[in-house]
């Protein structure tokens, strides 16, 4: 599984964060970090993190 | 037997994502979307801030689909005029009937108009892209002077964007003495009158609007003190009407929006759900009085939670019990700061603390009862909105006193 944010619509809203924290992270001055090949097991959860992105920067290549 | 199908009547965020909880759910039968609007689905928040601002465009407001749901049928610029629920048949506005077996309720909220007779051109509301469109070109003429009535979370963005586009003058109404008194309480809606002064806004507090001046199109307002406010455009802004009508006859309560049981179905009936801001549910994490809850965040969980249910029992299964019991979450962005609320800060007005920060910067504040957190909101940048969600995972763990 391949994720991409867009960084040119990611505000850092981390909503992201909550629905799959292994995946997503706000750094310490609160930006965004992510993970761009996570394994597979964690599908479900990158669907709901894409879901809830307020921005919806976040897409799922297979 | 023929293949069974589940209509959505709705097809923006609510529709999109019952089709996908559906889908994760295990339902592999037909399931067809009808949709007013011509537009596929989009995100809506950036109506008042991003899109009206014309930092992004209008097709980039798309939102993304789960593959999961390429099979599913669209009906989009149809409009659903009439269901009956027991013979389990959909009425379109073209005349056809279409059969279902099961049925997922998701037609959102129009804007509440003012009761005030007046022209129609220079009046705006903001629901929809071509509402955003029609406003963000009616902004732009230079010098422009704006009325905005209503000082809700909508009202207070577009308030911001103008002035962040230029107009000359933007004026926010409302009978309430601060702006987003209601979710915020005193000390954050005294913050954000503040920044949205500072930044140019003018407010007109504890006034309404009693008429509209001009002929062809609005050239002012009249409030209630008597003041004449010259406006070349005016933001109506001033809440919003549950789209059920199309439900009428079918027995169920439609007081203010879908009234559902703690599994999201509409009047207890197991074939008919409700999603999204016409849903008025229970939630179980507080006082189960039902609400309709106008967030970003509820579309996305009520489907998740109506779907199962709705699948169980088309499937022939029992659905599981658990009731609905999301967190709210709310944001709002204005000027450049972002608000973020996390909880029910509406239950716990009457003490009120602020937890980190301080007004001039970043702010994160608590709501309490019975000395237990209850709703935090922040108001700021990236550290405050830290601030709130360190809280949030609190607030989730532990369920509020009613
Ligand atoms: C300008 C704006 C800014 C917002 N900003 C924020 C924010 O910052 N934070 C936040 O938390 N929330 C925000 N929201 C709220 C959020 O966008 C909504 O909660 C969300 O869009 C609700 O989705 P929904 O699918 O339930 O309803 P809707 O998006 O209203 O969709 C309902 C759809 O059903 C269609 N429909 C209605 N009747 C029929 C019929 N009879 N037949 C067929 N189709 C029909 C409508 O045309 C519409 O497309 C904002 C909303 C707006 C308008
Ligand atoms: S939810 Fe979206 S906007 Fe927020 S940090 Fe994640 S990708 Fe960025």
């Amino acid at each position: 599984m391949k994720v991409v944010v867009d960084m040119n619509k990611c505000q850092d809203h981390g909503q992201c964060v909550f629905s799959a924290p292994e995946v997503f992270q706000l750094d310490d001055s609160g930006h965004l970090v992510y993970t761009s090949d996570p394994d597979e097991a964690l599908r479900d959860q990158v669907e709901d993190a894409a879901d809830v992105c307020p921005l919806q920067a976040i897409t799922i290549e297979d | 037997m023929a293949a069974q199908r589940i209509v959505v009547v709705g097809a923006s965020m609510g529709g999109l994502r019952a089709a996908e909880q559906l889908r994760a759910a295990g339902w592999t039968g037909r399931i067809t979307l009808f949709g007013a609007e011509a537009h596929p689905p989009y995100n809506r928040p950036p109506l008042s801030k991003e899109a009206l601002a014309g930092t992004v465009d209008f097709p980039s407001l798309a939102l993304r689909r789960r593959s999961s749901v390429s099979d599913v049928e669209w009906r989009l610029g149809t409009t659903v005029t009439a269901a009956r629920l027991h013979d389990r048949t959909l009425e379109l506005g073209t005349g056809e009937q279409v059969a279902f077996d099961g049925l997922v309720a998701a037609t959102g909220v129009r804007p509440r108009r003012l009761p005030l007779p007046g022209p129609a051109a220079g009046r705006h509301t903001v629901r929809t892209i071509d509402d955003a469109d029609g406003l963000r070109a009616a902004l732009l003429r230079p010098g422009v002077r704006v009325a905005v009535v209503g000082a809700g979370f909508i009202g207070c963005e577009v308030a911001a964007t103008a002035i962040g586009l230029g107009a000359a003058e933007v004026t926010v109404i409302d009978p309430e003495p601060l702006p987003m008194l209601r979710p915020l309480g005193r000390p954050l809606a005294e913050v954000l009158l503040e920044r949205h002064r500072e930044r140019g806004v003018r407010f007109a507090l504890g006034r309404t609007v009693t008429a509209f001046q001009g002929t062809d199109r609005v050239t002012g307002i009249v409030l209630d003190d008597g003041t004449e406010l010259p406006a070349d455009v005016v933001v109506e802004a001033v809440g919003s009407l549950p789209n059920t009508e199309w439900l009428a006859g079918n027995g169920l309560d439609l007081s203010d929006g879908v009234r559902t049981d703690e599994l999201l179905r509409a009047g207890s009936l197991p074939h008919a759900v409700a999603v999204g801001d016409v849903a008025r549910f229970p939630n179980a994490r507080y006082d189960g009085v039902p609400r309709r809850v106008e967030h970003w965040s509820i579309p996305g969980d009520s489907a998740k939670h109506a779907a199962a249910a709705l699948t169980a029992h088309l499937m022939g299964a029992e659905p599981d019990r658990a009731p609905f019991a999301p967190l709210p979450a709310f944001w709002s962005d204005q000027h450049g700061f972002r608000i973020q609320s996390f909880g029910a800060p509406s239950l716990g007005m009457d003490d009120i603390r602020v937890l980190e920060g301080s007004a001039d910067k970043d702010i994160t504040v608590g709501y309490h009862t019975h000395d237990r957190l209850v709703g935090v909101v922040a108001l700021g940048g990236p550290k405050a909105m830290a601030g709130a969600a360190r809280h949030r995972a609190g607030l989730l763990a532990q369920p509020a006193a009613a």
